[in-house]
């Protein structure tokens, strides 16, 4: 960890403006992964801005009958929302299928949203990884990928982007409000905020220099049912293989995302068209253009075989 | 105290305090954070500076160049240590690669500079600021890769019995399969940590350490000095599990920091650090031939196993159990040893068996399938009650059949369908399987000290150490029943250097070396008692606090109303473990149910029925063993270090990528202990127990899932992507 100096920013927009003037400047909000990575030098920030006390930490109806999710709202919190088990309940499942009850009581909403990959060789400031430092090249293609990324990666880079409620927000078309530097306001699509690597796998989200997360809203309740299913080799408390978040209606119709599959939570409008005609067609228009390595082949068919699965059950 | 023929009755068979389910005398220590590990010790020596290890960033190759300056005048840094100005320094003889790196360097993250600062985040930042260059060499990384070029390993000769070759292709019914087991890591809580301090040159490390003497005897091997200028103290350890049997780069850098910066240091290895710095399970690939008449008779027997370690390095032992645990008058079991440039094996959970059985136990249950014989019968018709490569020698104790049979019915064996993959409920597959437990129990001298005060309190020194396992409760145990006082008027002091060398924490040797060397002390102050009451004639009982002989009774503590009485005895061990063997014997017994799409493997019970001579404390002893259950379980279906084999590194070096089990894997377990004495065991009648949990689970779990999906993997850890593409299709 390289020194830093801290401050507690005293609005929003006194954040992002700090942020975007002091060099070296990030957000801390729960910690649990910004210093993780300062203890490695994975991340080295010479300035942190705390963003606890700002009174973004509650969970507010909209008026167009949605919910906005203040960004520091824990995660456990929003989990146990009344209104989001009630009418989101594929997000409270996607929220307590992540990390532990430790790690949630802390992680934030905006936080979790904008935690790094996974990817080991990311972590080991031993070995060239592109997203860590540009242009050094990626150790992960060729050596140990079975978590890696077989959607949306480039030849840059092949890690995936690990957080579950991110899927879920995906599959319920969140949008997620920002507040930037010069105190302007803007509302992202969650399927605009992860950028994928192409050449440039160190750019991770659309966010600007010092913009800063305030919440994220969700549209009003599109009924249905909601499942998240999340794949991994043990019970509990590890990243998803794969996962699908799944809001399927009567008729059969609905959305579907994946995710621990690529850069960002994976979702194709186009082949959820095909969730009337079951799980096959869906499948092979969500996971269309896959690249996997030798290691992570099997996410197709643990992908295809989950979906399956996922909709089986929401059948039921 | 020599031991050289069958324990008589004795002083243990009163069962008063030893044998009864006890708690921890260290729990409450524990509950509170108030149990001392080394890296806490803050009020044992002043003014403690921080010091953290630099690893190397390449497996194999040398330093060409180092630049410490910016870390030598970073703020806080008092001194920074390399191969350039730590002196010559020797090699411990349990270490196979240098603790501490340069130029030349043997495997990823061997340490090449410990950085000394005032506080912790001072030394880590600055030995960041360290650059090495290096010229990287080819290594080897990939034991498949270098089977061919594998050896036959010093002191690890083939041994066999008959013309193996001869009957295996004679036999009517044949198994001729290869397994494989990954590199595992220990992955225990606390990490390698030490304080070092020097007291001009007498060298004093409060450290976390299973083998005080050993690491008295490696620590002067490798900074040349004399054993008697140094000083071990490790009484709590939070788990070591075999990792930390030995000296490592911990107590090393925290003592050539000390020396350089004049000051106490303290150096704990990070998590990402300790998977590739330190020991780890070798991988192994085991070849398992088997032949046998229709009717169940093995006949040949084979198996060899092939593994890798550094150059000097020693074979994963995978073929031990094999020699013992099956009848078959033609037999043959080899171990090659391949150069291989990873961090170095060596013990972890139970070695040999621990992966030997995770092989050999698929290939019984294979074997049974082709017979098609259950698989418990298999193993009853094929049991021995002799050392089948030395006939003549007999077990000392063996209840395999008991416990295969015991826990058959515990477990409800006959509900289980032997016809694979066809029991369901809902989306689940569910099967059931069993393994063969086995584990060697190995003898070895150990020595304590006892002292009796004034007011008949009890305190018992030895450097044996308790790694979690519930030591200091037994030997209370032991030294209450020997002298008659209850378990409170018992002191039990570990883990120094200035204490009696024991047998030390390993191999499942602890609990009954340990205790049968308290035994030979306390048998010497009881003479000592006597002699001082004037008890002259026959043996005096020792109860209620009061020595008795003919009527007369005395206060124990009336002994020593003139100054503490002290005796020192070690029990030191004859042939009999030549002329008998001495075993522990399990049926493992398993039920998992797999996720019919996904192929998710979830345990559903587990039970354990060992027969390992006395148990010493039923509780503790069932804590060790459902710990090993649980660490057979993460053997089966999760751990595995993850070769990079290009760079040569484990490259899943923290929690979060190496997958130990959680609570949520961890179903109901149970475990019986089968009523058994040993008397050739030791005076305790007692043998080890805490590893032969976890031998022969991770097999029971393969044949479970084969059980409930018709998979065979032979490859472990047994995830589901193994499985997926033989998983019927989802309707
Ligand atoms: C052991 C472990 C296991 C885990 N397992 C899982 C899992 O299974 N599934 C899962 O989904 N997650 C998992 N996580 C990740 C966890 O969900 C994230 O660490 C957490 O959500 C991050 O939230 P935080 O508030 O602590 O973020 P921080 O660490 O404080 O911040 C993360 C990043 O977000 C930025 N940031 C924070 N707030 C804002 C804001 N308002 N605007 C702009 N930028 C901001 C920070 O600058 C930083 O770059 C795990 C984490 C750990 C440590
Ligand atoms: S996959 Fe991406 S994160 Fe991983 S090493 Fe390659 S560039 Fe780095």
């Amino acid at each position: 960890m390289r020194p830093f100096t801290y401050e507690r920013a005293t609005s929003p927009a006194d954040a992002a403006t700090k942020a975007a003037a002091i060099p070296g400047a990030r957000f801390i909000a729960g910690g649990t992964n910004l210093l993780d990575l300062m203890k490695l030098q994975i991340e080295t920030p010479a300035h942190l801005i705390d963003v606890n006390g700002l009174g973004l930490d509650r969970i507010e109806e909209t008026g167009e009958g949605g919910l906005r999710i203040g960004a520091l709202v824990r995660n456990t919190d929003l989990a146990a929302d009344a209104r989001v088990r009630r009418h989101y309940g594929v997000l409270t499942r996607a929220l307590v299928a992540g990390a532990s009850g430790q790690l949630r009581n802390v992680a934030t909403t905006a936080g979790n949203l904008l935690q790094r990959t996974r990817c080991p060789y990311f972590y080991d400031t031993n070995q060239p990884c592109n997203k860590r430092q540009p242009g050094s090249g990626c150790s992960a293609m060729g050596g140990v990928t079975r978590q890696l990324g077989i959607l949306g990666t480039s030849d840059a880079c092949i890690a995936t982007h690990p957080s579950d409620m991110a899927v879920a927000m995906r599959v319920l078309d969140a949008t997620v409000e920002t507040v930037r530097p010069d105190g302007a306001t803007r509302a992202i699509p969650i399927a605009e905020l992860h950028r994928l690597p192409g050449d440039t796998p160190h750019l991770e989200t659309t966010l600007e220099r010092g913009e800063l997360i305030t919440a994220v809203t969700l549209p009003k309740p599109i009924g249905g049912t909601h499942l998240y299913h999340k794949v991994r080799d043990r019970a509990s408390y590890a990243f998803a293989l794969i996962s699908v978040a799944a809001i399927v209606r009567r008729d059969g119709g609905g959305r579907v995302a994946l995710g621990g599959v690529a850069p960002r939570p994976w979702r194709v409008e186009a082949a959820e068209a095909q969730m009337p005609k079951g799980a096959k067609a869906v499948a092979a228009g969500l996971l269309a253009g896959a690249r996997p390595t030798p290691d992570n082949a099997f996410k197709i068919r643990l992908a295809e075989r989950t979906l399956a699965a996922v909709l089986a059950e929401a059948r039921a | 105290m020599k031991f050289d023929t069958p324990a008589a009755t004795n002083p243990i068979d009163q069962l008063k305090v030893v044998g009864k389910a006890t708690d921890r005398i260290d729990g409450p220590l524990k509950t509170t954070g108030t149990a001392p590990y080394a890296y806490e010790r803050h009020d044992v020596v002043a003014g403690q500076a921080y010091g953290h290890i630099l690893g190397a960033a390449i497996a194999k190759g040398r330093i060409t160049a180092m630049d410490v300056s910016a870390a030598k005048a970073a703020p806080g840094v008092l001194a920074v240590v390399t191969a350039d100005n730590a002196g010559a320094l020797g090699k411990g003889h349990w270490n196979t690669a240098k603790l501490l790196g340069g130029p030349e360097i043997q495997h990823y993250h061997q340490a090449v500079a410990v950085v000394v600062a005032e506080t912790f985040e001072q030394a880590r930042a600055a030995a960041a600021l360290i650059r090495v260059e290096y010229k990287e060499e080819r290594g080897a990384f990939d034991l498949a890769a270098a089977r061919d070029g594998a050896v036959e390993a010093k002191d690890n000769p083939d041994t066999g019995a008959g013309d193996f070759a001869g009957a295996f292709a004679d036999a009517p019914v044949r198994l001729d399969a290869t397994y494989s087991t990954p590199d595992q890591g220990h992955a225990m809580m606390e990490p390698h940590a030490t304080i070092a301090a020097w007291n001009g040159d007498k060298l004093t490390l409060w450290t976390a350490n299973q083998m005080i003497n050993w690491g008295v005897k490696d620590v002067a091997q490798t900074l040349n000095m004399p054993e008697e200028n140094i000083r071990l103290i490790s009484p709590y350890i939070g788990g070591g599990f075999g990792g930390k049997l030995f000296v490592r780069s911990d107590a090393l850098m925290a003592a050539l920091g000390a020396r350089a910066a004049g000051r106490p240091v303290k150096v704990a290895l990070t998590r990402p650090q300790m998977f590739n710095n330190t020991t780890h399970r070798p991988a192994t690939i085991q070849r398992i031939r088997i032949g046998a008449t229709p009717d169940g008779k093995i006949t040949a027997f084979g198996h060899e196993s092939w593994s890798g370690d550094l150059p000097g390095g020693k074979p994963e032992t995978a073929v031990q159990q094999t020699r013992l645990l099956y009848a078959g008058a033609n037999r043959l079991t080899a171990m090659r040893l391949a150069v291989l440039d990873l961090p170095e094996g060596n013990a972890m959970r139970a070695p040999g068996e621990a992966p030997g059985l995770m092989a050999l136990e698929i290939a019984m249950d294979e074997m049974a399938e082709k017979l098609g014989m259950d698989p418990i019968q298999f193993r009853i018709l094929n049991d021995t009650q002799v050392d089948p490569e030395h006939p003549d020698r007999p077990f000392s104790q063996r209840q395999l059949v008991e416990c295969l049979r015991q826990g058959a019915d515990r477990f409800g064996w006959t509900r289980r369908n032997p016809k694979p993959a066809s029991v369901r409920e809902g989306r689940w597959l569910v099967g059931m399987g069993v393994a063969a437990g086995y584990r060697n129990n190995l003898l070895t001298k150990s020595a304590a000290r006892v002292r009796l005060d004034g007011q008949g309190g009890v305190t018992v020194e030895t450097d044996m150490t308790d790694i979690g396992t519930g030591t200091y409760t037994i030997i209370a145990q032991t030294a209450a029943e020997m002298l008659g006082v209850p378990l409170d008027r018992v002191a039990v002091r570990l883990g120094d250097s200035r204490f009696p060398v024991s047998c030390g924490s390993g191999g499942q040797w602890g609990a009954n070396n340990s205790t049968a060397g308290v035994y030979a002390a306390c048998m010497k102050l009881r003479q000592a008692v006597a002699r001082k009451l004037g008890f002259n004639a026959a043996e005096p009982t020792f109860a209620d606090g009061k020595v008795a002989s003919g009527g007369h009774a005395v206060p124990l503590a009336q002994a020593a109303k003139d100054g503490e009485l002290v005796a020192e005895d070690m029990i030191e061990y004859g042939d009999l473990d030549k002329k008998y063997q001495q075993s522990t014997f399990a049926g493992h017994f398993v039920e998992v149910a797999v996720d019919g799409a996904t192929g998710e493997i979830r345990l559903r019970r587990m039970l354990a029925v060992c027969a390992a001579g006395r148990i010493l404390n039923p509780k503790s002893a069932r804590s060790q063993v459902i710990g090993a259950m649980t660490m057979g379980a993460g053997a089966a279906l999760m751990e595995e270090l993850a070769v990079d084999k290009r760079r040569g590194f484990f490259v899943n070096h923290d929690l979060a990528g190496y997958e130990v089990p959680v609570h949520a894997d961890i179903p109901h377990q149970e475990v019986v202990f089968l009523d058994e004495v040993d008397p050739i065991s030791s005076p305790m009648k007692a043998k080890g127990v805490g590893e032969l949990g976890i031998c022969g689970v991770g097999a029971a779990v393969a044949n479970a899932v084969h059980n409930a999906t018709g998979v065979r993997v032979r490859d472990y850890p047994i995830t589901l992507d193994k499985l997926l593409h033989h998983l019927p299709e989802i309707a």
